[in-house]
């Protein structure tokens, strides 16, 4: 015979325990008491069928074919009297029995309701006119009698009194809000939070609230006419709904000789003090002294519950739960866990109050980790908040990103409402579910993911919220990618540990360096360490070809057909009659299928195959534009003082004379410049690595970290000079900082501001370091290497350099714009 | 088993394309001295292999960075497979085939 499991209680607690105990397996005839006349439905909803928003059918969960597919045997209607422990067996009112094998009790909570003289009429229960707000009957009586009447007074300003009062509004046009407290939602707001709430709710939905309001009587002989108040003052009103908080249903259990304190207490199994075989769950359980109001404990404590029961996992520990609610009260979006203020004196507290919105925002920081936070009016951040309180998330430097959204290039998109068919990476066309799909075949890391699917791979604008679907999908359990922090991934060091033990082997190769400090050699380094090499050893760098990418291996951006583009370099964007015609002659004498000006004010010449390179080179006989590599690419300007009748300064002569000197530079990411000759900034130098801004009075003003590609930044003022000179030694001192010291891949835009523009400052301008000598010298010996590399034309650098690796296939393939 | 060129025409790292009876084929020189053979097409895009950066494992497609295993052909980042070819080398010439 199977066991019998008895279940007292037919609410969201019994019914989602039963749930989980299906899910698992397990093998029980099982027999469910409720003493409401109902399947199990959602009591959390019954405020929005009172607010007319929901209809009744729509809160139910499970509707009676649940309980007979899953034969489970229901009786509703039924109230449990007593438990024999003994002869395990439970009775109801009519004496019948049931015996039981396992039993669990999900009794729940009933409305609290004070002992207010008038509230009842002797023989009569309620008085005519009050109502509890806790069945799905209370509500029915509640809505009907309300919509023949006028006023009501809802007794109670936690979360149910202001859902009631909200919903009858619906059907009468005065509520006045009772609370006996001096802020609403004392339990879960302070009382800043709670006095925003109110003015929020007073304003902007007419209800009437009052605080510190003792009822002192329920007045009116027949049927209520009004609540009198401790001051002595008398509200008017013809209905009142008391909703002063729950108590939990334990009267049959401490009966039954159960031990029960505030509720029926349990041990970390969920099973009742001193029992084997009787747990209890939901609202009606006190595990650890806490009993809880919430849904999401109880789902938590349901779980572990039908872990042990059915013997899945017999260790399942419940530990309790940290309370983090985000709802929306009577309209007003409200968020809550953790502490309502500090309370050590090293505890950080940040808050934000803008009441004429009715907007509170408070944080509380405990030794870097998130222990408390309050929103009122606007919860935008709670998702992350959320997240952080309940995993002890590290927090982000700048406190203020934990109330405000402070830029950056990911919207606030909610994970868990995206559907799984939209696109989140679209430079490689990869979904939500694509990603989900990879994270539950077991690959818990953001990179992991990202390499498995491509996702955040592209412009790398969707990688915040690729971690945040692989947070979501794992639920909690992602895994800390070691390699997040390394240079490049296949050597285990930190972009400065690397350096030193480079320095200390004396590793001038790439293969060097994974033979010493790797192991494995990886493709996906290579690229890195090269670019590395060659900025700390300058010519002492032995050049393994295959380290490079294809594009510093031919000197040319590879395109989509495998053909390469051609961009020779024009300093400053600075041409000359003599110099277009000799790139119009090269492009008409080989075919090029695209000529085409470019962003940083150059030509391009698209589709050269490969094989032809350096007979395109030898024609043009002009250097290379580094339209291709990491590395320094062009100085855009404008045409500045010589012609503009607004320029105030030489953009061009100073453009031309900064791209003279580091052309070809190489870095962890490409550095785009411009220098402009006045603020109305034609040459977008705001928006670039480093920007040159001619001012009145002849100074210079140099701006740093600046973007306009897939992340937009305006670039900090790193400091105003007054020399061209000046710009000129600042400009080789930034960017050999940001080549020392920014990861692989790095743009200034992400550098400039994890180092902070006040440090770069301290060290490129002010010297706080002494260190500027050292950067100038090896700028000035990185510029003193620099060699054409157009000029490899004659004899090719390796067997096969300008081999075409797609022979037969008759290239271009791009469409011929003529 | 035929020879299809010579391992001194691809530096050591690097890989090279080769024509064999109207297919492309991409030979890569691993730095361990060993070779591999694969189709010369990246069946996403249309990438040239050889044009893509090795490790003892691994191609890297130049257009798009999709990886794929040496060895098995596998896709290491979600795209279909490429086909692999056996293939050694015999006194300097790259040999083909079974």
């Amino acid at each position: 015979m199977r066991p019998r499991l008895v279940v007292i209680g037919n609410g969201m607690a019994g019914a989602r325990t039963v749930e989980e105990i299906l899910a698992r397996g397990g093998d029980f005839d099982i027999t469910m008491f409720g003493d409401e006349p109902y399947g199990n439905y959602n009591r959390i909803m019954l405020s929005n069928v009172l607010a007319g928003v929901e209809d009744e059918s729509g809160i139910f969960l499970n509707d009676l074919s649940w309980y007979a597919d899953n034969n489970i045997t229901l009786h509703t209607g039924t109230r449990i009297e007593r438990i024999d422990r003994h002869a395990k067996r439970v009775y109801c009112e009519d004496g019948t029995e049931t015996p039981y094998d396992k039993l669990i009790i999900a009794t729940g909570s009933r409305a609290f309701v004070p002992p207010i003289p008038g509230l009842h009429r002797p023989g009569r229960g309620y008085h005519q006119g009050v109502f509890a707000f806790r069945t799905l009957d209370d509500t029915r009586s509640m809505i009907r009698y309300a919509r023949e009447h006028e006023r009501a007074v809802v007794i109670g300003g936690g979360l149910l009194g202001l859902e009631a009062a909200r919903g009858l509004q619906n059907h009468l046009p005065h509520v006045t809000l009772i609370h006996a407290a001096g802020h609403l939602m004392n339990a879960q707001l302070n009382e800043v939070a709670g006095e925003t709430l109110r003015a929020t709710i007073e304003a902007k939905l007419g209800i009437e609230v009052v605080v510190n309001g003792r009822t002192t009587e329920i007045q009116g002989k027949h049927a209520v006419t009004g609540v009198k108040l401790g001051d002595g003052r008398v509200i008017p009103c013809d209905v009142v709904v008391v909703a002063a908080g729950i108590r939990a249903n334990a009267e049959m259990a401490a009966a039954s000789g159960l031990v029960v304190e505030r509720g029926i207490v349990v041990d970390d199994q969920m099973r009742c003090q001193d029992e084997d075989d009787i747990y209890a769950v939901g609202e009606c359980a006190q595990h650890r002294g806490e009993t809880y109001g919430l849904v999401a404990p109880l789902w938590d404590q349901a779980k572990v519950l039908a872990d042990h029961v059915t013997g899945v996992n017999p260790y399942a520990e419940y530990h309790g739960s940290q309370v983090a609610t985000k709802l929306k009260v009577a309209g007003v979006d409200v968020a809550a866990m953790g502490l309502q203020a500090p309370e050590r004196d090293d505890d950080e507290s940040l808050t934000f109050t803008e009441p004429r919105k009715g907007i509170y925002k408070n944080v509380i920081i405990r030794d870097g980790r998130l222990v408390g936070a309050t929103m009122v009016g606007d919860v935008k951040k709670v998702a992350f908040l959320m997240q952080a309180f309940d995993r002890g998330l590290a927090l982000p430097e700048e406190r203020a990103e934990l109330m405000f959204d402070l830029g950056g290039p990911a919207g606030e998109v909610k994970v868990e409402e995206m559907a799984d068919d939209e696109q989140v990476c679209n430079c490689n066309g990869v979904s939500k579910g694509a990603i989900c799909g990879v994270v539950q075949g077991g690959c818990k890391t953001v990179t992991g993911v990202m390499d498995k699917t491509r996702a955040g791979k592209g412009c790398g604008t969707c990688k915040p919220l690729v971690q945040r679907i692989v947070e979501w999908a794992a639920g909690g359990e992602v895994e800390e990618d070691p390699a997040a922090s390394f240079y490049v991934p296949g050597i285990p060091m930190p972009k400065p540990e690397l350096m030193n033990a480079i320095r200390l082997h004396s590793l001038k190769s790439v293969s060097a360096v994974f033979a010493t400090l790797g192991g494995e050699e990886d493709a996906k380094s290579k690229m890195g360490l090269a670019s590395l090499l060659k900025m700390m050893w300058g010519g002492d760098y032995v050049d393994e070809r295959d380290a490079r990418f294809i594009n510093d291996r031919v000197h040319a951006n590879i395109q989509r057909d495998g053909t390469f583009s051609v961009v020779p370099q024009m300093k400053g964007g600075v041409t000359t009659p003599a110099q277009l015609r000799r790139i119009a002659e090269v492009a008409e004498k080989h075919d090029v299928p695209m000529v085409k000006l470019t962003g940083g004010q150059r030509i391009d010449l698209l589709g050269i195959p490969k094989e032809k390179l350096p007979e395109v080179w030898a024609d043009l006989d002009m250097p290379s534009g580094y339209a291709y590599g990491k590395s320094f690419r062009t100085v855009k300007t404008c045409v500045g003082s010589d012609f503009c009748r607004f320029g105030v300064g030489d953009s061009t002569a100073l453009g031309i004379a900064l791209e003279e000197r580091y052309q070809g530079i190489e870095g962890p990411g490409k550095m785009k410049l411009a220098v402009t000759g006045c603020p109305r900034n034609c040459a977008e130098a705001y928006v670039k690595d480093l920007g040159v801004v001619a001012i009145d009075g002849g100074k210079w003003e140099i701006y740093v970290g600046g973007a306009a590609g897939a992340h937009i930044r305006k670039g900090d003022l790193l400091t105003t000079v007054s020399t061209p000179e000046e710009v000129i030694t600042l400009t080789g001192r930034f960017l050999q900082y940001y080549r020392e010291n920014a990861n692989w891949l790095e743009r200034t835009y992400a550098f400039v501001p994890r180092v902070g523009i006040d440090r770069v400052r301290e060290i490129v301008v002010d010297d706080a370091d002494g260190i500027a000598a050292a950067l100038d010298a090896a700028m000035a010996a990185s510029v003193a290497a620099y060699r054409d590399p157009w000029k490899d034309r004659e004899e090719p650098a390796t067997p096969g350099q300008f081999r075409t690796s797609l022979p037969l296939t008759v290239l271009p393939q791009v469409p011929v714009r003529a | 088993m035929r020879a299809i060129g010579f391992l001194d025409e691809i530096p050591p790292g690097e890989g090279r394309t080769f024509a064999v009876d109207g297919e492309m084929v991409a030979v890569f020189r691993l730095r361990d001295g060993s070779v591999r053979a694969t189709q010369a097409v990246c069946p996403h895009k249309g990438g040239p292999l050889a044009d893509g950066q090795i490790d003892l494992k691994q191609v890297v497609c130049p257009l798009h960075l999709n990886a794929w295993d040496l060895s098995t052909g596998c896709s290491l980042s979600g795209q279909p497979d490429v086909a692999v070819y056996p293939v050694r080398i015999d006194d300097n010439k790259i040999l083909l085939g079974e």
